[in-house]
Parts: structure tokens; C-alpha cells; sequence
């Protein structure tokens, strides 16, 4: 065996007898997947509504028939105006719609339970939207490209890979890095004629091939049980979360040639890599909703360029072309962090 | 320089910034020799260490290994020395066996130079039947005698050890010094560091490093007598009255 596999051999063994983290490294992307996927959705459904009708005519039937029989609505029947609002401080609707005969027209009143904000708006939006749909001349015509069901799951893919590469790659692996030094194992190695650069790749594959297992094991999941759609953008898209795995390899490494116990290389990793991944990537957050100062950090920030790259690829079935500004983004970043680390390393070796 | 010396420094310094860490120290080891290092923590101890093993460049002064040059044959004398070092340190989750071939592959040896050389020492150590056992499980004198045995299984003409005996008990020490022994008299020379005073009287020859410099250089009898003591400990504390340098 050659001194480059035996040192990749232990550091798989390492990593397969690790049980803990390895448990936790395979089960939580596919938990995150999961949980953002089908249990956190930022969807609106199922919203109760009730209707007040001073004056049955063909046209409040009509909009009532429609309440009834939309997906997002659950219509829960017509109510004394007395009601309505004790029927909204119990919860048990969240919209009263008001309908009301003057001279012949339908004139409509919404009235929600905005207490949360996000529900409210949407609630409000599907309600006039029912409401218009009938009486408008001309009706709006939405088109919802890419995503047509505006599910979620669309949207979050993307950020948690991009959170879950950080994780393992940045976090974990500067963590076993700076490990070895702890226990001095390091030096036994750096004492070796072992080449510092045999010595960081070793460490390195072994994480690399993790991830590109979490990496197929994910998008597997992704395009079979999240439903995103198939085509040709695939072979890119692992193309570009390939280049971000080297990237937050780098990461780690430059973490690790930084610090020098676990604990630090665990904080410094979550705090500087980890939080601006999900506060300032755009995953949740929408960049163009931030203040300018924080759009700013946000373009150092990697996870957003590969973010904004797998939706495209992943949501809008782009092609290559159209994530070249990205993938030349992360591929100079990747560039500046591997210089970085390794001449770090090396420095601080001699 | 002469054919006889394992280890030749000299003015060898070591600065980082306005810090002068090891200062002009000059010194030989002959081969086979059982070499001391003494000094009080932060007296520079490791720093020169690290000098010699190739890990560290000299700011000044120059010096031969294992006949080659600190500065410009560094990597060829990481061939030729073994390393044990202040921590214990051999990887706590890999197997005794997994432990030995690891390093044995590192230090270059074919797979049949490895069979051979792994039977031998679980011989010699008797630890046939801790052969897979993991690292973390086996008591602490089993694992410094292994970190020896795997320090030297390359055969090197000189091994390194950085306080190997630290937080060890008297007897365990004891056997462990006698392990080292057995390496010298197979023909290794034996560098070692150590703050254990009772363990300077098993050594040639000893050095003891105050403020990075060279307060004493000689055998421990010859100290003795040079400062009309009767044991090492005192001479220490008479070189060392005027250390500077605390932790």
C-alpha cells in the first residue's frame, strides 16, 4: 500500500468509527431534506374562512361554490355577522368575507387574522383572488414559471445543500485537522518524510468522498421524493456542487491551519461559515430584501453564489450558460481559500 | 566533520521576533550515545528540538543530523531518525496492528519489511494478543513502550524523544528506560529530553539548557564532581538559579 492510500485508510477509519458524527453526518441532510421539504413549508394551506351574506344572489353563490371548492380554503359555512368576531379571536377561522347586495352589485369585505403576518397576506391574496376571479372584466392571468405548484421544497433544496457542504466539509473536517494537532498526532506525521501535501490530501479525500456520497444520496432524494424535475441541468448541477465541495474543503482547511484546539475550530467554522450561510445566503432570507450593507458581505459569502446557481440549475432548469458568473465566482474563491490554506500549512510546518 | 557523530550544532539560534528562543548553542552527540536534554519549561527545549528533526529552519548557525544538513537535507533526514514525542501520541482509534503498519508505510518499508518487523516487535513487546486491540484500550506503560516501538520500527540512526516519560509512574518509567537502553545498545543513538531529574543519571551525557543557551555539557558524574554535589538534581539547581524564563 502506498503511503497516500494508507493514510487515506485511516482517516476512513477514522471517520467510519467516529459512529456519532457519522450517524449524524449521513442522517441529517436526509432529516433536513425531509423536515424542509414536507413538514417546514412556507406554503399557506387549509386556510379557514367564513362568509358573512346579508343577501343570497346568483353571485354570492357563486363566489361561496368557489370558497368550497378551492384547494388552499377549507370553507367552513355561512355565519351570523354577530359571530364573526368571536369566531376569529377563538381561531376557529382565520378570514371572515363580507358580501354585501347594494344596487344590484356584490360589494366584498376581507377580514383576517394577521397575527401572523405571512399567513395573513397570503390568506388575504387567495381570498381576493376568489372573489375577483368572478366579477373581474378582465381577470390577471399568473403565470408561475419554474415552480408552477409553488412548493417550497423548490426553494430550500438548494440552501440546505448548500448548508450541509459547510457543515461536513468546513466544520468537520477542520475539526479532525485540528484534532491531530491536540493530540500531537500531527507532529508524528510532519516528523515523517511524509510530504505536507501528502499529508492534507489524505485528510481530504476521505471527506471529499463522504460528501459526494451525502451529495447523491441528496439529490437522489431530490428528484425522486421532493419531485423536483429531471433534465439535463443534473450533470451540472453536480458539476458546480463538486467545485463547492473543494470549496469549503479549503475552508476547513484554512480553519485548521488557523486555530489550534477543537472547540475554536468548531466555533470559528459555525459563526463565520455556518450563520452567514443561513442568514445571509439568500436560502430563507431574500437577499434583495437586506440592507445594503448586508447585500454587500452577502456576495463573500460562498454559499450564496452556489445557491443562486442550484436554483437555476436545479428550479429553473437552466443551462450551463446561465450559471457561468457563479461558477466563476466559486471556482476564484476556491482558488484564493486553497492558496490560502496551503501556504499557511506549509508555513507554519517550517 | 567526523564519521563518529550522530549529531553536530553550531551557534545554532532560533528568534521569533526579538524573542531569541535557543541562542548559539553548540554541541556534538556521538553515535550510540544516550544524549539528555534537560532545561526547565520554556528554557528552548522543544524549539531546538524541533531544529534538529528538521521541522524548524535555524535563524542562525548550522548543523548536521544523521549526516546531512539541518538546513538544505531536511527532508532526507525525516528517513533517518524516529520521533516520539511529549504527548503520547499514536492514533487512539486504529488497532495496535493498524498503528504499526500506518507508520511502518510512512517510513517507507515494503509490506514484507513490515510483516517481518511487526512479528518481531509484538515478540519482543509480548503483546501478541493486543494485536487488535484498539490503542485507547491498552494500559499506559503498554502504549509509551509502543510509541518507542513504533518511533524506531524503521531502524533509524537516531530516535527523538520529547519528554516520552511525562505523567508516567516510577516503575513504568524504569521499564521504559530499559527499552531504551536496548535501543542504544542495538546501535541507535538516543536523544532525549526530560524534566525528570532522576532520569538524567541513566544518560551518557547531558545538557542543560537555561534561557536558551548551554549552562552545563557533560556526563553526570563528571557534573557531580564539577559542582561537588551528589546528584543531578542539585546540579540543576545550581546552572539553573539564574534562569530568567519562567512558563
Amino acid at each position: 500500500m502506498s503511503i497516500f492510500q494508507s493514510l487515506v485508510k485511516k482517516e476512513a477509519l477514522h471517520i467510519v468509527r467516529d459512529t456519532r458524527t457519522m450517524v449524524i453526518t449521513l442522517l441529517m441532510p436526509i432529516v433536513l431534506l425531509l423536515l424542509f421539504g414536507f413538514a417546514i413549508s412556507t406554503e399557506v394551506n387549509d386556510v379557514m374562512v367564513v362568509a358573512v351574506v346579508d343577501q343570497h344572489t346568483d353571485e354570492t353563490r357563486d363566489i361561496i361554490q368557489r370558497l368550497n371548492v378551492n384547494d388552499y380554503i377549507t370553507f367552513k359555512g355561512l355565519i351570523a355577522p354577530e359571530d364573526a368576531d368571536r369566531l376569529l379571536r377563538s381561531g376557529l377561522a382565520e378570514a371572515v368575507v363580507y358580501l354585501k347586495n347594494e344596487d344590484g352589485k356584490v360589494k366584498s369585505q376581507i377580514v383576517v387574522d394577521a397575527s401572523n403576518t405571512n399567513t395573513a397576506q397570503t390568506a388575504t391574496a387567495y381570498i381576493r383572488g376568489i372573489i375577483s376571479g368572478n366579477a373581474a372584466k378582465s381577470p390577471v392571468i399568473t403565470n408561475t414559471l419554474y415552480n408552477p405548484q409553488l412548493k417550497s421544497a423548490y426553494n430550500f433544496v438548494p440552501g440546505i445543500l448548500g448548508m450541509i457542504f459547510i457543515l461536513i466539509c468546513a466544520i468537520i473536517t477542520s475539526v479532525s485537522i485540528v484534532r491531530e494537532k491536540e493530540t500531537g498526532t500531527m507532529n508524528l506525521l510532519l516528523v515523517s518524510p511524509v510530504k505536507p501535501q501528502t499529508i492534507i490530501l489524505g485528510k481530504l479525500i476521505p471527506y471529499f468522498l463522504l460528501s459526494c456520497i451525502i451529495l447523491t444520496v441528496m439529490l437522489l432524494m431530490a428528484y425522486t421524493v421532493l419531485g423536483l424535475p429531471v433534465s439535463a441541468s443534473v450533470v451540472t448541477v453536480v458539476e458546480v456542487s463538486l467545485l463547492y465541495i473543494v470549496l469549503s474543503l479549503s475552508i476547513g482547511l484554512l480553519v485548521s491551519t488557523i486555530v489550534d484546539t477543537q472547540l475554536t475550530a468548531l466555533i470559528v467554522s459555525a459563526v463565520m461559515f455556518m450563520l452567514p450561510v443561513i442568514m445571509l445566503s439568500g436560502m430563507i432570507f431574500p437577499i434583495d430584501n437586506m440592507p445594503v450593507i448586508l447585500q454587500w458581505i452577502s456576495n463573500i459569502i460562498p454559499a450564496r453564489w452556489y445557491i443562486e446557481a442550484m436554483r437555476k440549475l436545479m428550479v429553473q432548469q437552466l443551462d450551463f450558460s446561465y450559471v457561468m458568473k457563479e461558477i466563476v465566482i466559486l471556482a476564484s474563491m476556491t482558488v484564493v481559500l486553497l492558496v490560502l490554506a496551503v501556504g499557511k500549512f506549509k508555513s507554519s510546518t517550517r | 566533520m567526523g564519521n563518529d557523530k550522530a549529531i553536530s550544532v553550531k551557534n545554532l539560534t532560533k528568534k521569533f521576533g526579538s524573542f531569541t528562543a535557543v541562542d548559539h548553542i553548540t554541541f556534538d552527540v556521538a553515535k550510540g550515545e544516550i544524549f539528555g536534554f534537560l532545561g526547565a519549561n520554556g528554557a528552548g527545549k522543544t524549539t531546538a528540538m524541533r531544529m534538529l528533526c528538521g521541522l524548524s529552519r535555524p535563524t542562525e548557525g548550522d548543523g548536521h543530523v544523521a549526516g546531512c544538513d539541518i538546513i538544505t537535507q531536511a527532508e532526507a533526514i525525516k528517513h533517518r531518525i524516529g520521533y516520539m514525542s511529549q504527548k503520547f501520541s499514536l492514533y487512539a482509534d486504529l488497532t495496535v496492528e493498524e498503528n504499526i503498519r500506518l507508520f511502518s508505510t510512512i517510513y517507507g518499508m515494503s509490506s514484507s519489511q513490515i510483516r517481518e518487523a511487526s512479528e518481531r516487535l509484538f515478540k519482543e513487546l509480548e503483546m501478541e494478543n493486543m494485536r487488535n486491540t484498539f490503542v485507547k484500550d491498552i494500559p499506559v506503560g503498554w502504549k509509551q513502550k509502543l510509541a518507542l516501538a513504533t518511533a524506531t520500527i524503521h531502524k533509524p540512526q537516531i530516535v527523538f524523544l520529547d519528554e516520552p516519560t511525562g505523567g508516567v509512574d516510577p516503575v513504568t518509567r524504569r521499564k521504559f528506560w530499559e527499552l531504551i537502553y536496548k535501543a542504544s545498545s542495538d546501535g541507535m543513538t538516543v536523544f532525549v529530553t526530560t524534566h525528570y531529574l532522576d532520569e538524567a543519571e541513566y544518560c551518557n551525557r547531558i545538557f542543560i539548557m537555561v534561557d536558551g543557551k548551554i549552562s552545563a555539557l557533560d556526563s553526570p558524574s563528571a557534573l557531580k564532581e564539577k559542582y561537588h554535589v551528589a546528584t543531578i538534581d542539585e546540579v540543576f539547581r545550581i546552572v539553573a538559579q539564574n534562569a530568567q524564563r519562567t512558563d
